[in-house]
């Protein structure tokens, strides 16, 4: 029997393929490059704090990923059934889970070159200052590992509808979930009645709590793991839902 | 040999594929006719592994479509209904991607490529996007698809829909020419291609097999009453309807 050697890597690459020949990949690096220029030196106050170090830059990475990644994967698998394409990729001799994983990555890759070509802003901090490179680094991957989330549970919301308008809507909101858990605002509603543990559970779950963690330079595997975590689980939602809904 | 297991599908209100159980041979051509809605596509995508079964199995050579899909699907080569295919890919990266997931690679893949593009003349528009093609191009690039690592099991939904004479009759051909030896199914709604390319005919009504014989069988059946003409797909026409309209009738 012949097969692809792997199948998910020949998805992937069709995947990121299908980005850069569409105008899709350019939009979303340039507004993302200038969107983290606003928020970094504008609204961050990057001189003013005259401090060596690119906090301002990561801190608004959730918001920022909010708008920006349910953008990027509301397609993924709405579009293959608005175009009958799931059809055709399901009944070739591949898993679902690779398929599932091919064009995760893809999207993963896409917004880690975002991600790679904010590297002036880290030369300018560089040249004004002696920062924390190591720091910087861990940010990098908190903050990509983050992104991973946030993709995550896109993939599983473009799989429940065939309209991309729906699906960035409703991982916008889920995802708003997953980050204002562990704001100032939520955790404070909860504190005066609801026991400690609850409140910790809940600030637990959110992508705020864990990236904070990392971008401060503190690599603790729990961190590292709950990311790893929530994007194998929604993945695997991702295949479930697949698998309930292509027959409509 | 694929064989058809008493297969059932239900959607939440109706049964669209009731218990069909048949089996088709190396070498023959089934047609595969039915009104609209009779379960033609829904069995074609449980045939080839898209949809499962409510009850019932399929088995391709040997493998069961569910427990060993991959290997199943390994041999069949399958046009979906409307022929879909990703419309901002250029043809040839279209089937180069096809030809990867079919395990090719390098020069085989490229072979392989070169080779359908040949087969089903897309030559001409080998480098645009798909997107930017006429509907009858877009149905060949499904074709080629479909016959890239030359299946031994070639299931067509519809391979005909909406192209002109012209095409029409080059699919056919190419039909012909590609069945020698191998299992394949076409549904269509067009009786003259039965008579044209298939050695043999099923028609189903509301998701059980009605009629099951070669054309010439079943349009020995067609009663005197529907015969508009005597030529053949005239003829098949006639107990086309014969056998389907009572349906309607019940509805």
């Amino acid at each position: 029997m012949k097969q692809a050697i792997s199948p998910s890597l020949t998805v992937f690459k069709r995947e990121l393929w299908s980005y850069f020949s569409t105008p899709l990949a350019y939009v979303f690096i340039v507004i993302f490059l200038v969107m983290n220029g606003i928020f970094t030196f504008d609204l961050g106050g990057f001189y003013i704090r005259g401090q060596a170090d690119l906090q301002p830059f990561f801190n608004f990475h959730p918001w920022l990923y909010l708008f920006m990644i349910p953008a990027l994967a509301m397609g993924l698998w709405s579009d293959e059934r608005k175009e009958g394409t799931i059809e055709l990729l399901m009944t070739l001799p591949i898993r679902l889970r690779d398929a599932v994983i091919g064009k995760f990555l893809a999207a993963w890759a896409l917004s880690g070159i975002a991600l790679l070509l904010t590297f002036p802003i880290w030369i300018t901090v560089n040249y004004l200052g002696a920062p924390d490179n190591g720091v910087i680094l861990a940010a990098y991957l908190g903050s990509w590992l983050m992104a991973g989330g946030f993709l995550a549970i896109g993939s599983c919301m473009s799989a429940i509808t065939r309209n991309a308008v729906i699906a960035f809507i409703l991982t916008v909101a889920i995802c708003f979930v997953f980050v204002s858990s562990g704001s100032a605002i939520v955790l404070n509603a909860f504190s005066g009645w609801a026991p400690q543990f609850l409140s910790d559970a809940i600030a637990g779950l959110s992508f705020l709590t864990h990236f904070d963690a990392i971008s401060k330079g503190v690599l603790d595997v729990r961190d590292l793991l709950f990311f790893a975590i929530v994007i194998g689980a929604w993945l695997f939602a991702s295949a479930i839902v697949i698998e309930i809904k292509k027959a409509n | 040999m694929i064989e058809i297991k008493n297969i059932t599908r239900k959607f939440e209100h109706f049964t669209a594929v009731d218990n069909l159980d048949f089996t088709v041979s190396e070498g023959e051509v089934l047609g595969f006719l039915g009104p609209n809605g009779a379960g033609k596509s829904t069995t074609m995508k449980i045939i080839t592994g898209f949809l499962a079964p409510s009850s019932g199995t399929v088995v391709i050579d040997g493998h069961d479509i569910t427990n060993e899909a991959l290997q199943a699907k390994s041999l069949i080569g399958y046009l979906p209904e409307g022929a879909p295919s990703y419309p901002d890919m250029t043809v040839v990266s279209f089937l180069e991607f096809i030809a990867e997931i079919r395990g090719y690679r390098d020069q085989e893949r490229d072979s392989r490529v070169e080779y359908v593009i040949k087969q089903v003349e897309l030559g001409s528009v080998a480098e645009q996007r798909i997107e930017t093609l006429s509907k009858g191009f877009k149905r060949r690039v499904g074709l080629a698809q479909a016959i890239l690592h030359d299946p031994k099991v070639l299931i067509l939904d519809e391979p005909t829909d909406g192209l002109d004479p012209n095409q029409k009759h080059h699919v056919r051909d190419l039909i012909r020419n590609l069945a020698k030896d191998k299992i394949v199914i076409v549904s269509t709604h067009i009786l003259e291609e039965v008579s044209a390319v298939c050695t043999r005919a099923i028609i189903i009504s509301e998701g059980r097999i009605v009629a099951d014989g070669t054309p010439a069988e079943l349009e020995a059946q067609a009663p005197e009453e529907h015969i508009v003409t005597s030529a053949a797909p005239g003829r098949l026409e006639a107990f086309f309807r014969h056998i389907t309209e009572k349906g309607v009738q019940a509805v």
